[in-house]
């Protein structure tokens, strides 16, 4: 379908000058920086640069710590994503069963989607604390003594947690919105082909759900990415043997506190491939939903 | 049927335990004496010093400088949500509406390099942008805290989806009746985006207020610090002390959780239909 449009010779550009000009200033000049520093082995102090071609993408790849940061991010990605995704499903499931309620329930379930990601940390830091916290006793019956900022592991299963909690809103309503849109007639249909409700969740809303998840995890892999980040920051402590840290946190503290620009620039670049092969994916998945539908 | 009614309320209703149960201990933690805290750890409770804690956290001189309060970062994140809600709306509906009603040779290139930016977001490429706002001189300002963050152009795609399901008959009727690209704009358009434009602005609020990375890197003098930028210092000189005051930091969690979290309950129909349209 094509809009019928006015025709002027400055007037578009009048309105796109505000965007471009930010994009240009803000975007496109810091992200062409990147690209350059990341070739170059730059003097913090004095400002110089030399051209050290691919040493830095070399220096970053080959690091043991950057092997390290890429498995725990990996690991911290799936487990985010898998739990956040399931706890959500399964509660939306729920919430568009029950009659009497509901809008409670969605409210409550809801509340935790505006909390920013360091205020997060900051409760589960408080939650998790060694001389306060409820959750080290509760694990304490079991035996285990957790140490956050100490231990690696318990640091960084307190940052899973965490991330976890926070994104459980955000998926729960994306299911749930998707669960309301499934035609009523289907439903009934459903209902009178197959008794079980276990079996009907499986055969028929599930997979009219597919689409909605493929979606999801796309983005909740891009949340437990970046939108993390805040979060990470109020949970580690300083050093960082005993704090797990994602791939994004470790460009920020190359850079900002290890000044290490040329560096943190080619881990910057990585990450933004990265990204490049999510959104091609997402687009993919995309035109399937357009198709599903 | 019985059974699944009572199964999906357990579900809930631990769900609700889940989400809600970690605010619910901090709040009531927040509302004891801190040497209790200190010895006896999180409390589930009515406490009795909420009056104490928040008016010592809203207006208690504290930071570095001693000059930054509770009340000043509430100030500020009120700022930033508001200016970067709107700033956002307006330019991304500029934008839109140049790109879906006119016809102009660039069209085409503006668009893609509007999509460019959907691809990285700030977090990778964090330091040049820091770099690039030092150099025109702009730390410490609420126009650095702002304007960089509207550089990502999710909302133009929202308002040129919304715009191209509006009747084209409105555009020709429009055109018939001798109306230009203003009036058209001003009259029919805005009119009709309304509750679109309230659905973005309660998002982005949300996503304003709770930006932390780039105030982080952006806004040194406390004078500018919000209370999501601010909650990392403040914690740490808190908590610090010898006997933490960790009734003070949850207090200060708690305040800056209540704006936004307060806007999503009120709007909630409104808040979950823009989600869910905006990123389609």
């Amino acid at each position: 379908m094509n809009k019928a449009q006015f025709g002027s010779p400055w007037m578009p550009y009048l309105l796109l000058a505000p965007q471009m000009l930010i994009i240009a200033i803000f975007f496109l000049w810091p992200a062409a920086e990147a690209v350059r520093s990341s070739f170059y082995l730059e003097d913090p102090f004095f400002g110089t640069g030399t051209f050290v071609g691919l040493d830095n993408y070399r220096d970053a790849l080959s690091a043991s710590d950057y092997r390290r940061t890429a498995i725990f991010t990996g690991i911290f990605v799936l487990l985010v994503s898998l739990l956040s995704l399931s706890i959500g499903l399964m509660l939306a499931v729920s919430a568009d069963r029950v009659l009497r309620g509901k809008s409670t329930y969605k409210t409550l379930l809801m509340w935790v989607y505006a909390i920013a990601p360091p205020v997060a940390g900051l409760i589960g830091v408080m939650l998790f604390d060694q001389h306060i916290g409820p959750l080290v006793d509760f694990a304490a019956i079991f035996g285990w003594d957790y140490r956050i900022g100490v231990n690696y592991w318990d640091t960084g299963i307190t940052m899973i947690i965490v991330a976890t909690w926070k994104q459980i809103p955000y998926n729960f309503i994306f299911f749930l919105s998707g669960l309301q849109s499934i035609p009523k007639s289907v439903k009934e249909a459903a209902s009178i082909d197959c008794s079980s409700q276990n079996r009907r969740f499986w055969t028929i809303t599930f997979p009219l759900l597919a689409p909605t998840t493929f979606f999801l995890l796309i983005l909740n892999i891009a949340y437990a990415m970046f939108e993390t980040f805040g979060m990470i920051d109020l949970i580690v402590k300083d050093q960082p043997g005993n704090s797990p840290v994602t791939l994004v946190y470790k460009v920020y503290r190359d850079g900002f506190r290890g000044n290490d620009l040329g560096g943190s620039s080619a881990q910057s670049v990585i990450l933004m491939l990265l990204v490049l092969v999510l959104t091609i994916v997402q687009f993919r998945l995309i035109e399937k939903r357009v198709h599903y539908n | 049927m019985l059974r699944t009614k009572i199964y999906d309320h357990v579900v809930l209703l631990l769900g609700v335990f889940l989400m809600m149960g970690p605010l619910v201990v901090a709040f009531m933690t927040s509302t004891f004496d801190h040497v209790l805290i200190h010895k006896e750890g999180m409390q589930v409770g009515w406490g009795g010093k909420f009056i104490e804690t928040y008016s010592t956290v809203l207006t208690q001189q504290g930071g570095f400088t001693g000059e930054v309060t509770g009340w000043l970062m509430t100030q500020n994140s009120l700022i930033l949500g508001v200016g970067f809600a709107l700033g956002k709306i307006v330019v991304s509906m500029l934008a839109a509406y140049a790109i879906v009603y006119f016809r102009f040779r660039a069209a085409t290139f503006c668009f893609w390099v509007i999509f460019l930016t959907l691809l990285l977001p700030l977090e990778v490429r964090i330091l040049p942008s820091y770099e690039v706002v030092q150099q025109l001189g702009l730390l410490n300002s609420y126009t650095g805290l702002i304007v960089p963050l509207i550089a990502s152009a999710t909302g133009t795609f929202f308002f040129r989806q919304f715009f191209k399901s509006i009747p084209n008959e409105l555009v020709e009727a429009a055109r018939v009746d001798g109306a230009g690209p203003m009036q058209f704009f001003f009259d029919i358009l805005l009119p009709l985006s309304k509750t679109m434009m309230a659905a973005i602005f309660i998002i982005m609020f949300v996503v304003g207020w709770n930006q932390y990375l780039w105030p982080t890197l952006m806004t040194t003098d406390e004078s500018y610090f919000t209370l999501v930028r601010g909650i990392k210092q403040i914690m740490q000189i808190m908590i610090g002390a010898d006997i933490p005051k960790y009734n003070e930091a949850l207090a200060m969690a708690m305040l800056a959780m209540l704006p936004p979290a307060l806007v999503i309950i009120i709007f909630q129909r409104m808040f979950i239909k823009g989600l869910v349209e905006n990123e389609k």
